[in-house]
């Protein structure tokens, strides 16, 4: 009887289900959070809002601060990440190699507080004296160099032999290949996995908490607090008037819209990376 | 001709000399909380890790991480529980079932999971999963099985359960997409034959294609654990961050701690140097519980996937 063809098609039918019902039960998460974004950060959003400081209702400083911690933090972490990745990719068959890229890959799971207390240690306390953009900019290239290496090693991997080969063949130096024929060729791959490294430290909250703290202010030097998106959002959560609550989904609108955003450009770029 | 050749050295050592720096964060990380916990360990010694008091003030501190090591394993343990079933679900049903027109945008949906910053997540979970949770969950289970040591308590909804749920959420994207890769590396003569002996799709799943990806599989759900025992900020703010003796995980429905959120809740308020190396100490307990999850983790998942790279290439 249990092993009925009738029952055994009815377990598959029952699997078909339970897997269908997974998946609506965790896109109903993505919806509300995108629903209740919208729905209690639109009210918040004008001019005002936008560009005022905070001692005048605004997250003016904070988008300020998230947009100059993303510059520092790729000055920082864009160079040193694709460099590793080209090491991993081009001379990553030795031992020295696959030692780095196992830390490369324990490093892209690093819980990120901890990636905090590092900076903080090193960059607030030794270098700077104080939170600063500076530190968080270090913070979030720890988290950033790990993964650009990464993708970029994966991008280059894509490239035939052959063609190097082909260049190498016709009298080029391997850095040459590289330069001129490698990377053209896998570009799309390294644009596509840097925009996803900055939408990931764009949002990341828990590494800046410790080493830029916040500020009603705008940007006033490289060595003193400042304020950012995720930060604001964190900070107003917690205050108790329902006006600070309020501002903190308005900064949660804007703060999702730039991840998203650059998730969008990822998808229309690897699109017609695949067309061609 | 010479300058070329040498060129290409200088590319190669220049290179090589910063695909360390991955080496070098992870070594200063380990330096500066080694350091910067040696007073807290060597006043505390064992009693560090087995004590259960947080106490800063001077003549009387005292200071033991215990209680914040075991909210850590009762959030992820509850995200593992919940987390992992619809995880498989969600990567059989995109390798083997969905029709091709729904699994490109379903793929995209998880993605886009994982693309929310978790802040965002700790605010829809203060303001919105929060009262689902109390009111949906807590409030009929506290009435029916309040008897239960673990339901015990009045139900507030900031809780060690609503943090096990909301990092439930949170690794779901990576559990299902490195899952569904893993199934998707199952060769597709063994799936032919199976079906040739008439099998059904879920017994082909069942007994074939998940005991193939079994390592691949469990090397997912410890990626997974492993997010979930760093997460920080998600945590922080929902699961009501008690100290001390009462941050004990004793029932699920009561405010609890976990490192992380431990450590972003006083490290930068911490009055004395003494305190400050006692969350130091937290932040290298909470590094060495991660290395150790996440080595164990790429030895499986790489297992798995180095031998489909040598099927395709």
């Amino acid at each position: 009887m249990l092993n009925s063809y009738r029952f055994r098609k009815f377990k598959d039918n029952a699997a078909y289900v339970f897997c269908l019902l997974c998946v609506v039960v965790a896109v109903i998460p993505l919806i509300s959070i995108i629903f209740e974004v919208i729905a209690r950060g639109v009210p918040q959003l004008s001019l005002h809002f936008l560009t005022a400081n905070g001692l005048e209702g605004g997250i003016g400083p904070a988008i300020q601060g998230t947009l100059i911690l993303i510059g520092l933090t790729s000055l920082l972490g864009i160079p040193v990440g694709i460099m590793s990745g080209f090491y991993l990719a081009e001379f990553g068959g030795n031992k020295y190699a696959s030692a780095m890229r196992t830390i490369n890959d324990i490093l892209t799971e690093f819980p990120s507080i901890v990636v905090g207390i590092t900076a903080f240690s090193i960059v607030v306390v030794g270098i700077t004296g104080s939170f600063s953009p500076l530190a968080g900019a270090v913070a979030l290239s720890f988290i950033m160099i790990p993964i650009i290496a990464r993708t970029t090693e994966e991008s280059l991997k894509l490239v035939p032999t052959s063609v190097r080969e082909a260049a190498l063949a016709l009298g080029l130096h391997k850095w040459k290949t590289i330069f001129r024929i490698v990377l053209p060729t896998a570009g799309q791959g390294l644009v596509t996995g840097t925009l996803l490294a900055i939408a990931r430290i764009a949002g990341e909250t828990a590494p800046i908490l410790l080493t830029i703290m916040g500020n009603t202010y705008f940007f006033q030097s490289f060595s003193q607090p400042m304020d950012a998106l995720p930060l604001r959002v964190f900070l107003n959560s917690r205050q108790p008037s329902p006006e600070a609550q309020a501002q903190a989904w308005g900064a949660a609108l804007v703060l999702i819209l730039i991840v998203l955003a650059l998730n969008i450009c990822v998808r229309i770029a690897s699109r017609s990376r695949l067309k061609k | 001709m010479r300058i070329s050749l040498a060129s290409d050295a200088i590319f190669k050592v220049a290179t090589g000399v910063l695909v360390a720096s991955a080496a070098v964060i992870l070594f200063s990380t380990l330096y500066v909380l080694s350091t910067g916990s040696i007073i807290v360990l060597q006043r505390f010694g064992l009693g560090f890790f087995t004590g259960i008091n947080w106490n800063p003030v001077e003549g009387r501190e005292s200071f033991g991480v215990l209680p914040y090591i075991l909210g850590t394993l009762v959030t992820s343990s509850i995200a593992l529980l919940i987390g992992v079933p619809l995880s498989l679900g969600i990567a059989i049903f995109l390798a083997e079932m969905a029709p091709k027109a729904i699994r490109v945008p379903v793929s995209y949906l998880i993605e886009l999971l994982a693309a929310v910053p978790s802040v965002i997540f700790g605010l829809w979970g203060l303001f919105v999963l929060r009262f689902w949770v109390l009111n949906y969950i807590e409030k009929p289970v506290s009435a029916h099985l309040g008897w239960v040591s673990i339901f015990s308590g009045t139900p507030f909804g900031l809780d060690l359960f609503t943090a096990g749920i909301i990092l439930a959420i949170m690794i779901i994207p990576t559990v299902a997409s490195i899952s569904r890769d893993v199934i998707g590396a199952f060769p597709d003569y063994i799936r032919e034959a199976a079906y040739g002996i008439g099998a059904t799709k879920w017994e082909v799943i069942r007994h074939w294609v998940l005991s193939y990806g079994r390592s691949g599989i469990l090397g997912a759900i410890i990626l997974g654990l492993g997010r979930a025992i760093g997460e920080t900020m998600a945590v922080t703010m929902v699961i009501g961050n008690a100290v001390g003796p009462n941050a004990m995980p004793t029932s699920l429905f009561q405010p609890g701690q976990t490192l992380p959120s431990l450590i972003a809740n006083g490290f930068l308020e911490a009055p004395t140097p003494l305190e400050k190396a006692a969350y130091m100490g937290a932040g290298l307990v909470l590094l060495l519980i991660s290395l150790l999850i996440n080595i164990v983790a790429h030895i499986m998942v790489s297992r798995v996937l180095k031998v489909k790279g040598g099927a395709v290439e």
